[in-house]
């Protein structure tokens, strides 16, 4: 019978083999699904990972949903570190779009040097708003983090969802959900002429590698990684828990409101009730499958952008529902989640002869 | 009966990267309290969890009672007559003492009447149990008593006790050995694990010494001594610390504590009362006490991970500190190190650089613009590693790959190294083998010499006496007035640290059969 054994020390072979396997056992198990449901489950397999990125300007698709997962993989990439568990990034990320969307609203006519950052502040607040709201409960009411982030994030997105058919909603847009269109100024700046290519690509990567030094090479980063390791040790050595769970709230929410507000600003250029197709929480997977290592966020990321691009190709060119892409995020986090036992453990066959021989 | 009752040859268990047993060989006979010695590291534990069914053996040969036999889980085990007390109690706290015990049974039919056998034991032996009360309540002695009797519930011919008396006090100790003797007497061998070699030799009557994971000695630990047992241990010669020159210090006081009182932040943990000292530069205070009796909560006290409310309850140097934290009490040159190494003094996943920058970064100046000085801080743990001793790779390697003693040198030394003014070491030897303990006594006799005003927290009176200057009783929360050592004597402490109460009457021990 198979056994799983504990190995004794982390395996580093599996430390990187692991999200491996587990996007091979993804790839193998949505190819049954989709073979289940009477498509070719080679040509799905395609169509998901493989077609969108050949198609014209695949790439600039790819790296424009990759930013926001990987700007939000990366803050909560530090806060699982230290282990604070926001999942509340998807109402960090609303609420930065609400916030920097008020802003564009307020100024319609501002010049561009002035409202684009203005909206850039905006939307970090709003994200640490949300993200500090969460810090505050834990640390005054110890709530768990885990369920007010949460629970904000179903608060924000009726705040949203108010706000854009209510007091927001464009007049002149006959009556639907929507604000007005942002001035031409409140556009985030692009990097290529004519494409959707907005400076959060640019962004992103810079700031997985800034909180990576932070994380690796700081006094900060050695408290978060203590913290999450040995918290006993971090009292010990005088690092304040309560200060350490309000940065990691405040940084991961404030990315999470500058993603929104990317969003809202590069790419959308108005709010609707439907400004995130799950963001936040596959920026969840992102962290995990990066290994919790900035660095390793920013592939990460790209795979996740991926498989929202493969999902609307599935939709288009083998007219499969929508929730493919969340059926396929959430076979890739539990397969994760999964092999990760085989970073502490071995599996083995072995038959069962253990007798009393007396 | 003839013939050994265990024999075991050949008992070789390899870890990744750590070949833990060697061919090792051990032979208890009946009636036989057998010791089993060896520094932490030796494979002592390994050995044990083979013979108690937790570790499968790759080699070797298990034969019980004439009969060759494997073990594949502690069940068996204990169908086999083998019986285990471990160092670290499993039991529940907010259970009752026959609650628990019910709880390691296996069936119904086991619990049936089991209130009147754990009585019935209990006085049979001298181990005197209410199966009544919460085992919250229950002193640590009284905590292991539950431990035996459930072992003796299942008439075992094999007893093993892994480190029995490092929770006891000296009349514990005595009673223990008592019931341990009886029990032999009527034909429970026991398998002793222990430190103490004193212990040992008036104890046991054979004894099996490994080291690294090999034999490589059997005795009669009476025929030897102290000295001899250690050396053989660790193999190397010893030499006894050299006695300090103890004179009545009047130098100014490093460390004041004015009434110290606290409420213990853990529920079942004990509340400090009214704690005053004053310890001078150059002195040694022992503080003695059985465990779980504020010793944990007086030295997070101390070091700042509790605050004491008001600043001038704790002065170093005159300077008022009560309100601050680990970080500025280390600012003072206060230094600390905690009982727990593995997730309190060190982070077992880290490196030894990074253990060493953990609790020096600051007086070690290990951090510029908020960046840690990888050079620096390498080279710190450099330093510790060589100054102590400490047998490892290097500062790379992660804490949990070392010994218990060799992780106990590096994290005294990560203190010695910055020159406190104060050091607080809360448990200095515990479970370090005979040659790391050594190196720490003389370290911290050293740093006293230059002028540090040191606490040593022990549950080992035998170090207590080693090193203090003056000695302490910590009972209950309360702290008895200092008595200097040359005073004060092993039983004196010893009804100090049993708390106000006199110590209990030596238990009469009537004779009946364990087997009826």
């Amino acid at each position: 019978m198979l056994k799983i054994e504990p190995r004794g020390l982390e395996s580093k072979f599996w430390r990187y083999a692991s999200p491996i396997l587990a996007l091979v056992l993804t790839g193998l198990t949505s190819g049954l699904i989709f073979a289940a449901m009477g498509r070719p489950a080679g040509l799905t397999v395609y169509t998901f990972l493989i077609a969108p990125l050949l198609q014209q300007d695949g790439l600039a698709a790819l790296v424009v949903k990759a930013a926001p997962l990987i700007m939000m993989g990366v803050g909560l990439s530090l806060a699982y570190r230290a282990n604070v568990w926001n999942i509340g990034t998807e109402g960090q990320f609303t609420l930065g779009a609400i916030f920097a969307g008020g802003v564009a609203l307020a100024l319609p006519d501002a010049p561009a040097w002035i409202i684009f950052p203005a909206m850039l502040m905006a939307g970090m607040l709003g994200g640490m708003v949300s993200g500090g709201l969460v810090a505050w409960m834990r640390i005054g009411f110890n709530a768990n983090e885990i369920l007010t982030s949460l629970m904000f994030t179903y608060i924000t997105q009726y705040l949203l969802v108010y706000l854009v058919t209510g007091p927001w909603r464009d007049p002149a847009g006959f009556g639907f959900p929507q604000t007005a269109m942002f001035s031409d100024a409140a556009a985030a700046p692009k990097l290529i002429e004519d494409s959707n290519v907005h400076i959060g690509v640019l962004l992103a990567p810079l700031i997985a590698i800034g909180l990576w030094f932070m994380l690796e090479k700081s006094l900060l980063g050695f408290q978060f990684r203590v913290l999450g390791q040995a918290p006993r040790a971090a009292r010990f050595a005088g690092f304040s828990e309560d200060r350490l769970v309000w940065v990691a709230m405040l940084v991961s929410g404030g990315l999470a409101g500058l993603a929104g507000m990317l969003e809202a600003t590069g790419t959308l250029g108005q709010l609707t009730t439907n400004i995130s197709p799950g963001y936040g929480f596959a920026a969840i997977i992102v962290a995990f499958l990066g290994r919790l290592n900035p660095l390793g966020v920013i592939p990460a990321g790209l795979l996740l952008a991926l498989s929202y691009l493969g999902g609307d190709a599935a939709q288009i060119n083998l007219g499969l529902p929508n929730a493919v892409t969340g059926i396929f995020q959430g076979i890739l986090l539990f397969y994760l989640l999964g092999c990760d036992v085989l970073l502490l453990h071995r599996i083995k066959w072995r038959r069962d002869t253990v007798r009393i021989a007396r | 009966m003839a013939g050994p009752l265990l024999t075991m040859t050949g008992m070789t268990k390899q870890y990744p990267g750590c070949l833990a047993n060697d061919h090792v060989s051990i032979t208890i006979e009946h009636n036989q309290i057998h010791a089993l010695l060896g520094e932490n590291g030796a494979g002592k534990s390994t050995l044990v969890k083979m013979i108690y069914g937790v570790t499968k053996p790759d080699e070797g040969e298990i034969v019980w009672e004439g009969q060759k036999v494997t073990i594949a889980n502690p069940g068996q085990a204990q169908r086999l007559g083998i019986g285990m007390v471990f160092q670290h109690f499993s039991l529940f706290e907010a259970l009752t003492v026959a609650d628990n015990i019910a709880l390691g049974l296996g069936s119904a039919k086991e619990r049936v009447g089991l209130r009147e056998r754990i009585v019935r034991i209990s006085t049979e032996y001298g181990l005197p149990l209410d199966p009544d009360r919460v085992v919250h309540d229950l002193s640590v002695g009284e905590r292991q008593r539950i431990e035996i009797v459930r072992c003796l519930l299942q008439n075992p011919k094999l007893l093993i006790m892994d480190e029995p008396t490092s929770v006891l006090t000296p009349t514990e100790v005595q009673r223990l050995f008592i019931t341990l003797r009886r029990l032999a007497s009527e034909g429970c061998s026991i398998l002793y694990i222990s430190h103490k070699l004193e212990e040992v030799r008036s104890l046991c009557s054979a004894a099996t010494i490994m080291r690294l994971g090999r034999n490589v000695a059997r005795c009669i630990p009476a025929e030897k001594t102290v000295k001899e047992l250690a050396e053989i241990m660790i193999s190397a010669e010893l030499h006894a610390p050299t006695p300090r020159p103890r004179s009545a210090s009047h130098a100014p006081p490093r460390l004041v504590l004015d009434r110290l009182t606290i409420r213990s932040p853990n529920q079942f943990g004990t509340d400090l009362k009214d704690i005053s000292l004053s310890l001078a530069g150059g002195e040694i205070l022992g503080i003695a006490g059985i465990a779980g009796n504020g010793q944990a909560e007086l030295m997070d006290a101390l070091s700042g991970e509790i605050l004491a409310g008001k600043p001038e309850t704790i002065l170093i140097d005159s300077i008022p500190v009560g309100h601050m934290g680990p970080t500025d009490r280390r600012g003072v040159k206060g230094c600390f190190v905690p009982e727990e190494r593995n997730g309190h003094g060190a982070v077992t996943t880290m490196s030894l650089a990074e253990n060493g920058f953990l609790s020096a970064f600051q007086r070690g100046n290990l951090v510029r613009f908020g960046v840690i000085q990888k050079k620096r801080t390498s080279a710190f743990a450099q330093k510790i590693i060589a100054q102590f001793d400490v047998r490892t790779t290097g500062p790379k390697a992660e804490a949990r790959s070392l010994s218990g003693g060799n992780l106990q040198k590096f994290l005294v030394g990560r203190e010695v190294l910055q020159d406190p003014s104060v050091l607080v070491i809360n448990q200095p030897t515990w479970g370090v083998d005979a040659g790391a303990a050594l190196a720490i006594h003389e370290a911290i006799m050293a740093l006293a010499s230059e002028g540090t005003a040191v606490i040593i927290i022990s549950q080992d009176l035998d170090e207590i006496f080693v090193l203090a200057d003056r000695i302490s009783v910590i009972a209950a929360g309360r702290l008895s007035p200092p008595i200097p050592t040359r005073e004060a004597t092993v039983e004196s402490i010893g009804r100090l640290m049993g708390g106000t109460t006199s110590p209990p009457p030596p238990v009469e021990v009537p004779r009946v059969a364990l087997r009826a």
